[in-house]
């Protein structure tokens, strides 16, 4: 026997929707700039840097990839107190998305800045530039331009992974969702309309990394 | 005092060793042509001159900078000496004006306006008047090769390095880029070129040098020693590429 | 007192790890059969196949896993069946892997070169025969390194069913914090264990990759 299903309680509530669905995207576009910036910077250290940059970067990336992210978040909000280093819901969800994300990028801007032709390396010696000014002028863009559609798979998925930030009670759309089945007991309709506004995320976000993808790299 | 000098150089690669003693000089104003079969140690000499490969025995200054004693700055050396490769090399991400602006802007710090200039400048004097905007893959292989000189031009290099810069051209394409050589030879800049283009290292060489198994196996003026070889080995170069 | 709670605390999480592997074990093979089948329908000819796996493939890739769980968990309740969190998480995980997978093989078919394709249709084969024959088998070998580096996925995701109550290692942990208080040591040990069981397998994936590159 198959219940009702009714969408009509949920109504009410929209507003808590609304606050979710904006904690999750004010959560994804900062933590995504902060991650690809950690993320340049953790693919400098592993190609440009210096031997041990290179080498507490490559530890750093594995500890991350090999963890679940929810083990990471917990640890951060739970474990860290414990050193005497006490964040907010926010801050550990910003901070978790920021570090996840940075190192999956590392690896992923690495493989671009790998593909470089190392002529071009030699170009940019030959014409006396420093290997911070060939990092910055020669190297950099087009990584970043050949990687690009990989980075915006990426920032998709933890996107979507962090809709976990709601266990630590950080306000994301996961926990408005939560709230919201606790108070009207409709739990599946609930989650129905929170994953496709998830899908509607996932959506606009990539459609809004292509537009940003157009204007950076006019050529690609 | 002649401006390059190549005193006994050696290098090796592990074991093998790539260049055997290879002395050299060349004065200001000189346009030496290299020649010699593949694998000879042409491009690694030409490497050694500019740092971007390190030396294990003997001693090449540049305009009496000592390159590769560990004391001299690579980059002060490569603000003097230009280089430019078979595979031109142009930054794909940079219009030919913005490739040439690069350097002068990053390295020298000049102001955007002047090196603006000057790279419109270099790119009419390279035949490319009105190409400023263009990307590499716009254009065609002589085309990118003539903004791949430029762009070492804008640096104001006391010598260039060219290796091969038509091997890698259509045949159609080399004559445009060799004339740009040629107009720079005739201005007095110091040229060091390896070629496998027999015709232009004879009309335009002020040396030739032939290069055997990773020595200077013998040089001279380019007409005599292309008229009389004094070793089998040039002789059969030439009369094989002949 | 503190290093007989370390010890308990251990085997405690250790004991929970087994969860976690089983779970990996059966959601990816569960997963990859369902990633087959989607495989088969993504490539094959008939529109409404494709249509309708890209639109699954959309649906798993474009929602959060966690909300899959819920899904799962809340909606066959609907049914008035009574759901362990252990079905729920099974039927997720299946789910989800099995979008990604069939994301992963296709680029793999797609990579076989067109030629290979001209060349078996020359020969008078169907399309499922070249598919059967000449396409599957050279995908297959493409197809390992990535496959492997996917089950690393799988085994993280696996700490999401821990919310909806499947006692693995992630919810072990959560419960012996609770009664420890000993959240940096418990989460350590809780890292360091996923880390144990999912960094041979990137390892080998690398691994793998790195040998096809060296073949072709
Ligand atoms: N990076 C390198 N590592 C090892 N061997 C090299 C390297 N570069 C060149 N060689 C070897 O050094 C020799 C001379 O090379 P090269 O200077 O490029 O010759 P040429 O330019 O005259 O063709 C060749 O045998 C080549 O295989
Ligand atoms: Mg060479």
């Amino acid at each position: 026997m198959i219940q009702q299903l009714n969408f009509g309680d949920l109504l009410p509530y929209w507003d808590v929707f609304a606050r979710g669905l904006v904690f999750t995207i004010v959560l994804t576009l900062t933590s995504t700039v902060a991650g690809l910036a950690l993320g340049t910077a953790g693919a400098w250290a592993r190609t440009f840097g210096p031997k041990w940059a290179g080498a507490v970067t490559r530890v750093y990336v594995e500890i991350i990839r090999n963890t679940p992210f929810i083990v990471q978040l917990f640890f951060i909000f739970f474990g860290l107190p414990a050193l005497g280093v006490k964040l907010s819901e926010d801050v550990a969800a910003f901070i978790a998305m920021v570090i996840n994300l940075g190192a999956y990028s590392t690896e992923i801007i690495r493989a671009g800045i790998e593909a470089v032709p190392k002529g071009h390396l030699e170009a940019g010696a030959s014409l006396a530039m420093s290997r911070w000014e060939i990092f910055r002028h020669i190297v950099l863009k087009p990584a970043l331009m050949k990687v690009y559609p990989a980075l915006s798979s990426q920032i998709v998925i933890v996107m979507l992974g962090s809709a976990v930030v709601s266990q630590i009670s950080a306000e994301d759309l996961t926990y408005a969702a939560n709230y919201i089945q606790s108070r009207n007991f409709r739990a599946f309709e609930v989650y129905i309309v929170a994953a496709f506004l998830y899908l509607l995320l996932a959506i606009g976000l990539r459609a809004l990394l292509r537009g940003i993808g157009r204007a950076m790299f006019p050529k690609g | 005092m002649s401006l390059v000098s190549i005193r006994d150089v050696r290098k090796s690669y592990g074991a093998q060793e790539v260049l055997k003693g290879v002395s050299l000089d060349v004065g200001r104003g000189d346009v030496v042509a290299i020649i010699g079969r593949s694998g000879s140690g042409k491009s690694t000499l030409l490497r050694c001159i500019n740092g971007l490969e390190t030396y294990q025995a003997g001693a090449i200054t540049v305009d009496g900078m000592a390159v590769g004693d560990g004391k001299t700055d690579l980059r002060t050396l490569r603000r003097h000496v230009g280089m430019v490769f078979q595979q031109f090399n142009l930054f794909p991400h940079l219009t030919a004006g913005e490739n040439i602006m690069l350097a002068p802007t990053v390295v020298v710090k000049e102001q955007k306006g002047e090196a603006r200039a000057m790279a419109e400048a270099l790119l009419e004097k390279v035949g490319l008047a009105g190409k400023f905007d263009s990307y590499p893959s716009q254009l065609s292989g002589g085309q990118q090769q003539r903004v791949a000189i430029a762009r070492s031009l804008a640096m104001r290099p006391t010598v260039l390095l060219c290796d091969e810069i038509t091997s890698a051209l259509d045949p159609e394409l080399v004559n445009e880029v060799l004339k740009v050589v040629e107009q720079l030879a005739s201005e007095g800049m110091t040229l060091i070129l390896v070629t496998h283009e027999m015709r232009f290292a004879r009309e335009v060489g002020t040396k030739l040098v032939f290069m055997h198994q990773g020595r200077v196996h013998e040089e001279g003026p380019p007409k005599a020693l292309f008229a009389n070889p004094a070793t089998p080995e040039l002789a059969q170069f030439v009369g094989h590429q002949n | 007192m503190s290093d007989f709670s370390f010890w308990i605390i251990l085997q405690n999480l250790l004991l929970a790890t087994r969860w976690t592997i089983l779970l990996s074990l059966i959601a990816f093979v569960s997963g990859g059969f369902v990633g087959l089948l989607l495989l088969l329908a993504r490539v094959s000819h008939s529109k409404t196949l494709r249509v309708l796996s890209i639109g699954y493939i959309e649906l798993f890739q474009g929602t959060p896993l966690l909300m899959q769980l819920f899904l799962f968990f809340f909606g066959v309740a609907l049914f008035d069946i009574e759901v362990s969190p252990w079905v729920a998480a099974w039927l997720a995980l299946t789910f989800w892997t099995s979008a990604f997978l069939a994301e992963i093989w296709r680029g793999c078919v797609e990579s076989i070169p067109k030629g290979q394709w001209e060349a078996s249709e020359s020969l008078a084969l169907t399309y499922w025969e070249q598919m059967r024959y000449v396409i599957l088998p050279q995908a297959l070998k493409i197809a390992v390194a990535p496959t492997v580096g996917f089950s690393v996925q799988v085994v993280k995701g696996t700490a999401l069913a821990s919310i909806i109550g499947f006692v693995e290692l992630t919810k072990a942990g959560t419960m012996l914090n609770n009664v420890t208080f000993q959240p940096f040591l418990v989460y350590s040990l809780v890292a360091l264990i996923y880390f144990a069981l999912c960094f041979p397998l990137s390892w080998y994936s690398k691994r793998l990759e790195g040998r096809l590159n060296v073949a072709r």
